[in-house]
């Protein structure tokens, strides 16, 4: 085992899956050589050659594209697009061809393919630098969309991801790729997908969040025990087809929930879990479900970024709220 | 001045049925001339019949290649098996020659998936919708036959309308810079629905555009399917040969309607289309074939007759099909259905879990 940063953990598993896979191939935008602007791909391209890992034109619908010829003739690609705010121009890409491609040809053609793109706000970056509609990618029908909140998940997912025969979009939250480290071990195991992972057991709420977020999440879940709340927390980690079932299952045992996401407010993903709750587990609800989330504003830029994204004061001083609901 | 460019055009047979120039040696080959002639009638009796189908209630919205036979004939034609083909919505002609069975193009246009679960060669692409948005994955195909170093070669077709987007030059521009064995086909067949080529693109020719992306563009008589088919398996042999892409422009006219649901009264003349008649590429063949004493009025007959057995007996095949159980529409969603969509899968089906 080595401790290492989710961003090192993420090159880990690909030189891992392109070492397994000869039908691997990496590309994007500055991936190559210089090895990506976050350094994801780092070294790559010298142990695999410039044909498995390509630098592509700065075409973002070329990239989602080529993935899915790549894919349907039996290469496994995994793209990189630079920010998240430039994966728009592939939306045609995976909403008309990556996600229905077997569901068009019924079966005959399929389009195992990886799109990894830098999730979220909070490093100051220029603007479209930030975004996190993950909702909007969640919505589509065969896609799966993954986020790890950790080095040991990234890897594990994204192995996973690659080996997926289905078409994932994997969003790597960008304020974690230096900022969380922890110990990796390179022994080519996946971790399931369509699984969320309980990071903290707890009795009294269960907070439900994904991606960098966590971060503060975990921290809200600290300061609440010393106030004697236990809170449970909830890495959803894979958004579409998201684990209804540890959800409610929790829901059930605490009887009350707060989501943490750091996307926009309105059709968030944060609104499918409650109303998957006031579906399914409304009778085991003591309180009102709450969501704690960015604003529904444009992000930011630098300046006024973290009034934005949830602090740890506005977990805590929701999820106090809804403890006390009575 | 540090670069200068040319487009050339190529014909061989004359609206009248003439030979301009000595045909290539392919054309000596009565068998093959008279299978690119009978492919091309086949596809016009078929799409007369579809039609017919879609004004019953019988089939949906249907897009007819009347006048353009010669290009999606003559593509396929010189094409090998194990290649690619990457169609547009129109390119029914190119898939019924490459095995795709009259009745599951008949399902696809039915509103049944299955016609994409086609018997024509199992890696072909199936019919894309979204106009240009296929060319991307032809570029994806040919790179994977390139790294995997296979002698096989991508064919992507596409509208006038597409080389609009910035999918199809996006596509061209990558297979240029990695030298990648495919072959674009812009079918200009002069308009996108209702807007004409002239406000389409302020380029003298589409071929040009290939020039951009670093390779040859050539324009072709597309209603010529001698042309078409020596332009086709020169540009497939460069490509398979390792020399990269090739772009071909056909030049053709939509004697029909853009789809079944399309009116083109609305936006041309009686006395445009009636023109473009007179250049047709049915007609022109025949008469060649005729001269040249390789073709007849009996065989003509025969010919009408053996069409319309094959296209009833697909007819009756498509109608016959049961049709799908509706939960089908998750079989098909992922290679494993998720629990999730599972639970949705059987409230579909009439089973409720609670
Ligand atoms: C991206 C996209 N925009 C609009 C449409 C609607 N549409 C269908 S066909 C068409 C015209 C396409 O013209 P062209 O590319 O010249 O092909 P043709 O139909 O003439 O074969 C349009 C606008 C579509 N299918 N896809």
């Amino acid at each position: 085992m080595t401790e290492m940063t989710l961003v090192e953990a993420i090159n880990l598993a690909l030189g891992r899956a392109m070492e397994d896979d000869p039908a691997v191939v990496v590309l994007g935008e500055d991936i190559g050589v210089d090895g990506g602007v976050f350094r994801a791909t780092v070294g790559l391209q010298k142990r695999f050659g410039s044909e498995r890992v390509l630098d592509t034109p700065l075409a973002e619908l070329l990239i989602g594209g080529l993935c899915v010829g790549m894919a349907a003739q039996g290469l496994k690609p995994v793209g990189e697009i630079q920010f998240m705010g430039f994966i728009y121009p592939c939306l045609d890409q995976l909403v008309n061809h990556a996600s229905r491609m077997r569901n068009r040809t019924r079966g005959r053609l399929t389009c195992p393919m990886v799109l990894r793109t830098p999730h979220g706000a909070g490093i100051r970056a220029p603007e479209h630098h930030s975004e996190s509609t993950e909702a909007m990618l969640a919505h589509i029908p065969g896609l799966r969309v993954v986020m790890p909140s950790s080095p040991e998940r990234a890897y594990g997912l994204l192995l996973a991801a690659v080996r997926d025969p289905d078409p994932v979009v994997f969003l790597e939250p960008t304020r974690l790729y230096r900022a969380a480290k922890g110990e990796v071990e390179d022994n080519g195991e996946a971790l399931p997908l369509d699984r969320a992972f309980v990071l903290r057991e707890g009795r009294d709420v269960t907070l439900i969040s994904w991606g960098a977020v966590l971060k503060e999440t975990m921290a809200a879940a600290d300061a609440l025990s010393a106030e004697g709340i236990a809170a449970e927390v909830i890495d959803l980690a894979t958004l579409k087809p998201y684990d209804e079932n540890t959800v409610l299952s929790s829901v059930a045992k605490t009887g009350r929930c707060v989501i943490v996401h750091e996307a926009a407010r309105t059709g968030g993903f944060g609104a499918e879990i409650a109303a998957t709750i006031a579906e399914r587990g409304l009778s085991s609800l003591l309180a009102p479900v709450t969501r704690v989330s960015g604003y529904d504003t444009v992000i930011p830029m630098a300046r006024l970024e973290q009034h934005y994204m949830p602090s740890v004061e506005r977990i805590t001083t929701a999820t106090r709220k809804v403890c006390q609901f009575s | 001045m540090i670069a200068r460019f040319e487009v050339r055009r190529r014909d061989y047979l004359a609206p009248d049925g003439s030979a301009n120039r000595p045909l290539p040696a392919f054309a000596t080959d009565a068998k093959l001339l008279v299978g690119l002639y009978r492919a091309m009638v086949l596809l016009r009796h078929f799409d007369r019949k579809a039609v017919a189908l879609q004004r019953t209630g019988r089939l949906g919205t249907y897009a007819v290649s009347l006048g353009q036979e010669a290009v999606s004939v003559g593509m396929a034609s010189a094409m090998q098996e194990e290649d690619v083909l990457v169609p547009s919505y129109r390119d029914n002609g190119a898939l019924i020659w490459r095995g795709v069975k009259l009745e599951e193009i008949l399902l696809f246009w039915g509103g049944d998936e299955r016609g994409n679960d086609f018997s024509g060669p199992v890696h072909d692409f199936p019919f894309c919708v979204p106009v240009g948005s296929q060319a991307p994955h032809a570029a994806g195909v040919a790179y994977a036959l390139k790294l995997r170093k296979e002698p096989r070669v991508a064919v992507c077709m596409f509208g006038d309308g597409a080389t609009s987007k910035g999918d199809v030059y996006e596509a061209m521009n990558f297979a240029g810079a990695h030298k990648l064995p495919i072959v674009f086909v812009a079918v200009n067949n002069q308009w996108a629905i209702s807007v004409p080529l002239r406000l389409q693109t302020g380029a003298e020719t589409l071929a040009q555009k290939a020039i951009a992306a670093g390779f040859t563009g050539e324009q072709v008589d597309g209603n010529d399917v001698v042309a078409l088919r020596a332009a086709a398996a020169e540009a497939i042999a460069a490509a398979r040969g390792g020399k990269g892409p090739r772009f071909i422009e056909a030049v053709t006219y939509r004697l029909g309607d853009h789809t079944t649901s399309d009116d083109a009264s609305r936006y041309r003349s009686a006395e445009e289309v009636q023109a473009h008649w007179k250049q047709e590429p049915i007609a022109r063949l025949r008469s060649y074939l005729v001269r040249q004493k390789m073709w007849s009025k009996a065989d003509e007959e025969q010919l009408a007759a053996e069409c319309h057995e094959r296209i009833e007996a697909a007819v009756e095949r498509y109608l016959a099909t049961p049709p799908r159980r509706p939960e089908t529409m998750f079989d098909h969603l992922y290679a494993d259905l998720p629990e999730a969509y599972a639970v949705q899968r059987r409230e579909l089906s009439g089973e409720h879990d609670d």
